[in-house]
């Protein structure tokens, strides 16, 4: 029987989203920053953290940086 | 004394490309321009007799030894000054000059202990060669008159003996100490009869500025000053040459040897990283290897409470492989993972993380740059297009200024600083930007131009604030820029820095550095000539540190200081191996050579030579591991060579995943702090008992060559080796080399790399491939390896570790000389000497303000936890600031440190924690648990090595 597999408390992967955000955001081509922000999560972030973090976003969850918000409607589920 | 293998040319080598052809006793010979007459003689295979000359050092002139004759001259000039010229007629052996020497030889013999057959120098000493060499057979001055026979030994130093009743005055020690260290602790004391060798001011060594580093016993040619390890074991027969097991220089070494045993290492003068130099560490401390610590037989236990059970090393590789077994069966395929080591080989780091990504089935593997250099990965590759360096060390020769950033060479990379010294002693200009006043900002002979003493955690701040300079004062090579890099983001970039709130004075004012000085280093670097950046953990280690790294390659691309020598962005690797085990793909989202799991034509060409499918999504961090431990995700680790209880940020936190976990297996030499909460020991192999190479900070591949058998059997990727077949993955290898070879086949960049080529060459750096089949020292000459370098805008971002009422001053931390990083290995060798204790350094307003005196005990907190330490006043560091050092676990400086990390690697942010500091009487809670857990875990350990020692001896014999 598998347990639950969250892997990091919500706080701590907003805490680093929006850090990872905040960067993207001086981007002047905010579309460019957004996909920034997607891709560096995708490229980083284990599926399971990334899976945390857009149901985060569509239970409502509201702490992130838009930039994130909109970049984590991006991400596609993994298939894990 | 120099290695028993090497010979010694008399001065250095010169390399001008321009030739003299010259006659030394009727052979032709042709030397590099510049050369000295000796060294002439001495390649053509004559002997010319020296004493005062070695080839490390400039000529000196001093004992006339070496006098020849020359046609045309008058008189019998000293051939180690005298420079060769073409169709010089030189005679090195006439009667006259046979005099000459033999009554040099007596005046040196008159005033020296005729104890040849006892002294530890016999059979290896220049001047009993000499005396020899010149056929001295009487001293017709006798030995009653004044001498210096009654001189007091100096045994002040636990590496090196200092018998000056031997001496015979060449000065080869204070030139070492001068030209090759550059710390000039020795001089001649006196003059003529009265010269003495004087450490200090004619003080024992240990309390002198020297630094143990050895240069002078290596140049001695007496036994005068020997090492002490030469005196009781005797003269070493072989050598062997392998590669330091310290820093990121890399130092090339000869191990010397009776036997098995190491007498002693000397630096290889053909070391392409340290030209024949080296540090304490490095020379001397290596005496960890047979330390009574070594673990030597594979443990096991069910919990890290219990004692530990000595077992076969196949019980123990079983019981480790079915642990993981059991805990992916239970929780998943993720939850198990490793950490592998920055210190173990690239063959070895190679097969720790193809076996996570075989046997384990999943990406969970990290290294400890995920602590120290990520940010340079993620920030050069980003820029520039490859996660390194961009330099050789000996480009520093053609710097013009030099730019040193958060780094603190002298501790640190100290045989590259000496090299950095000796540029800077020639001319070159300095900017230092440290929140210390670290070494080399004044040292001998050296002061830098500009030291910009910043807040820590403001670097991206200060960065651009230059950038700023240089782009609005026109300063910017935009005909580089243009050509060589992404116009639209070069132009971005320049409005960015160009905006008014990163004019000097608003930086001043988040940096506490003047304005003025910002200018000035602005201009001085971008208008100096090449210009060169040194940087090291103090940009890597912040929550911008990534934006720091980028920040760095900005100022780089826009003033054109990449492509050639003397230029470049040069991150001073820590560990002998980071390099080496970020190359591997020691990452949870990149393969080897930086290629992310992602790219489906990469994992194919895994595939196809491991037969398993690659996964092809990001793994866990070793921060992540920590969370999802304690969250009850991850389960298993196997740790190879990395001591995260000690090192790691937040240590309760890390305490708490540890113990969270249900196996744990430590791969390593001693009962480290992991270890401490283990359930599988695995004894590991130290770089003498193992083949292989190691990857320094320049991308330069070194052997490391084994010189004694591995203490507890096996080598440590054998370890790896066993593990993989036990969870079914057999891994055949007979031989490190066959390693390499598969990493050459996957790894374009290693394309042309194999043993036999490191033999050939020596070293190699990477890339090697079709393009460069000996290696490339300068990168990115013609194009970036991302083909135009990318200008990144770098916004500064404070960092959320504000001070506050609670805690109002900031702590930042750094390394010393003689201890290295968690000091496993040097604690456990005589360079405790140096340093018995973590000190934290206080500013003296600090320290008033709250009664401190020098020397008290005193209590640091932050929000992560209380540790406590001596403290130590100093004007070194600003006030607002303390700072302090992690060699010693009971220090608990990373009790303090806080989860705080860059943002796009999670490199914890060390060098930033708020804290308080007051006095204190007591250790601090966490320094009494874990006082009272340590010494619990060390019964544990000795119970397990009775009850082995038991077994293994017969009822009634002697023990071991």
């Amino acid at each position: 029987m598998r347990k639950a597999t969250k892997v990091v408390q919500i706080e701590n992967l907003v805490k680093m989203a929006n850090a990872i955000g905040t960067f993207y955001a001086s981007f002047s081509d905010r579309e460019a920053g957004i996909a920034g922000v997607a891709t560096h999560i995708s490229r980083s972030w284990d599926p399971r953290m990334r899976r945390e973090l857009i149901a985060y976003v569509e239970n409502g969850g509201s702490d992130l940086l838009p930039i994130v918000a909109a970049a984590t409607r991006k991400l596609s589920p993994s298939p894990k | 004394m120099q290695s028993i293998s090497d010979v010694d040319l008399g001065t250095p080598k010169r390399s001008s490309v321009e030739t003299v052809s010259l006659t030394v006793d009727g052979i032709p010979v042709t030397v590099a321009a510049g050369s000295s007459v000796m060294h002439a003689a001495m390649t053509s295979g004559i002997s010319v007799p020296k004493l005062c000359a070695t080839d490390s050092l400039e000529a000196f002139g001093s004992c006339r030894l070496c006098v020849v004759e020359i046609d045309g001259r008058r008189g019998y000039p000293a051939s180690c000054t005298t420079p060769a010229e073409s169709g010089m007629m030189v005679r090195t052996q006439t009667a006259k000059l046979r005099d000459l020497r033999r009554n040099v030889m007596e005046l040196y013999i008159s005033d020296h202990p005729l104890d040849c057959l006892t002294c530890s120098a016999n059979g290896n000493c220049e001047l009993q060669e000499q005396a020899g060499a010149v056929g001295l057979r009487e001293v017709r001055y006798g030995f009653d008159g004044a001498n210096h026979l009654d001189l007091v030994k100096d045994e002040s130093n636990p590496y090196f003996t200092f018998e000056p009743s031997k001496c015979i005055s060449c000065s080869r020690c204070i030139r070492a100490c001068d030209e090759v260290q550059g710390t000039l602790a020795l001089t001649m004391e006196g003059r003529g009869f009265a010269s003495k060798v004087s450490p200090g001011m004619m003080e024992p060594f240990m309390q002198s500025e020297c630094v143990s580093c050895g240069a002078c016993v290596q140049a001695c040619p007496t036994a005068t000053l020997t090492e002490s390890s030469v005196i009781v074991l005797g003269q070493p027969k072989r050598s062997v040459i392998t590669t330091c097991a310290y820093c990121g220089v890399g130092c090339s070494f000869k191990a010397e040897l009776n036997g098995d045993q190491v007498v002693r290492l000397v630096p290889n003068k053909d070391g392409h990283a340290n030209h024949g130099h080296s540090c304490v560490k490095g020379r001397f401390a290596f005496g960890y290897a047979t330390h009574p610590d070594r673990i030597t037989k594979p443990m096991i236990r069910k919990k890290h409470t219990d004692a530990w059970r000595e077992v076969s090393w196949d019980d123990a590789i079983g019981y480790a492989a079915s642990e993981f077994r059991r805990i992916q069966a239970e929780h998943g395929r993720g939850s198990v993972g490793a950490i592998s080591s920055s210190r173990c080989t690239n063959e070895e780091v190679f097969v720790v993380q193809k076996l996570v990504r075989t046997a384990f089935g999943n990406n969970n593997i990290d290294t400890c740059a995920r602590v120290c250099h990520s940010p340079t990965g993620f920030g050069l590759k980003t820029t520039l297009g490859e996660s390194a360096g961009t330099q050789s060390f000996d480009s520093v020769m053609k710097s013009d200024v030099i730019f040193v950033i958060g780094a603190n060479p002298t501790d640190g990379h100290p045989v590259f600083a000496s090299q950095m010294k000796r540029r800077l002693r020639q001319g070159a200009k300095l900017i230092v930007a440290d929140p210390r006043a670290i070494d080399l900002v004044r040292t001998p002979h050296i002061a830098a131009q500009h030291h910009l003493k910043l807040r820590p955690g403001t670097n991206v701040a200060l960065l651009d604030g230059i950038a700023h300079v240089i782009v609005t004062e026109g300063l910017t090579n935009d005909a580089f820029a243009r050509a060589r890099c992404e116009p639209g983001a070069y132009d971005e970039w320049k409005a960015f820095v160009a905006q008014p709130k990163y004019m000097p004075e608003a930086v001043e004012a988040i940096t506490g550095v003047p304005a003025q000085s910002i200018r000035e280093a602005a201009r001085l670097y971008a208008t100096g000539g090449n210009g060169a950046i040194y940087y090291g953990l103090g940009v890597t280690e912040h929550s911008q540190g990534s934006t720091a790294v980028m920040a760095i390659a900005n100022l780089a691309m826009a003033t054109g200081n990449f492509g050639r020598e003397g230029v470049g962005v040069n991150p001073l690797r820590g560990q002998n191996n980071v390099q080496g085990s970020c190359d591997m793909g020691s990452f949870p989202h990149e393969l080897s050579g930086y290629r992310h799991v992602s790219d489906a034509g990469v994992r194919a060409l895994f595939k196809d030579a491991w037969g398993v499918e690659i996964d092809s999504e990001p793994g866990l961090r070793i921060p992540n591991m920590f969370e999802a431990a304690i969250d009850g995700s991850f389960k298993g680790l196997y740790v190879q060579g990395e001591d995260i209880a000690q090192s790691d940020p937040n240590t309760q936190h890390v305490e708490k995943a540890l113990t969270s976990m249900e196996c744990i297996v430590v791969q390593d030499l001693f009962l480290n702090e992991t270890a401490k909460y283990a359930h599988v020991f695995l004894p590991g192999s130290s770089f003498l008992e193992k083949d292989g190479t190691f990857t320094n900070a320049e991308r330069r591949i070194q052997r490391v060559r084994k010189v004694m058998a591995p203490v507890p059997g096996k080598e440590d990727w054998q370890v790896t080796l066993a593990l993989a077949e036990a969870l079914g993955y057999p891994m055949k290898y007979a031989h490190p080399s066959e390693i390499m070879d598969e990493i050459a086949r996957l790894t374009p960049t290693f394309r042309g790399v194999s043993y036999a080529k490191l033999d050939e060459l020596g070293s190699i750096q990477w890339p090697c491939n079709d393009a460069s089949p000996e290696g490339t020292p300068t990168m990115h000459e013609d194009t970036f390896v991302r083909g135009k370098g990318n200008f990144v805008v770098t916004e500064y971002v404070a960092t959320e570790e504000k001070v506050t009422q609670r805690f109002p001053l900031l702590l930042t931390t750094g390394r010393i000389l003689s201890q290295y990083n968690v000091g496993a290995q040097t604690r456990r060798t005589a360079n405790a000497a140096w340093h018995e204790t973590d000190v934290l350094e206080i500013h003296p307003h600090d320290a008033e303000d709250r009664g401190i005196k020098d020397g008290d005990k005193v209590e640091i907190a932050s929000r992560a936890g209380t540790t406590s330490l001596p403290a130590k006043i100093s004007e070194r560091i600003q006030p607002g600031v303390v700072y302090t050092t992690f060699h010693y676990p009971q220090s608990g400086a990373n009790v303090v440190t806080t989860d705080n990390s860059d943002w796009a690697t999670n490199c914890p942010e060390y060098k930033v924690t708020a804290v308080q500091v007051s006095p204190v009487l007591t250790p601090s809670q966490w320094q009494r648990r874990f006082g009272a857990f340590t010494a619990r875990q060390e019964e544990l350990l000795q119970q397990a090595e009775a009850v082995g020692l038991q077994a293994r001896t017969p009822a009634g014999a002697q023990g071991d």
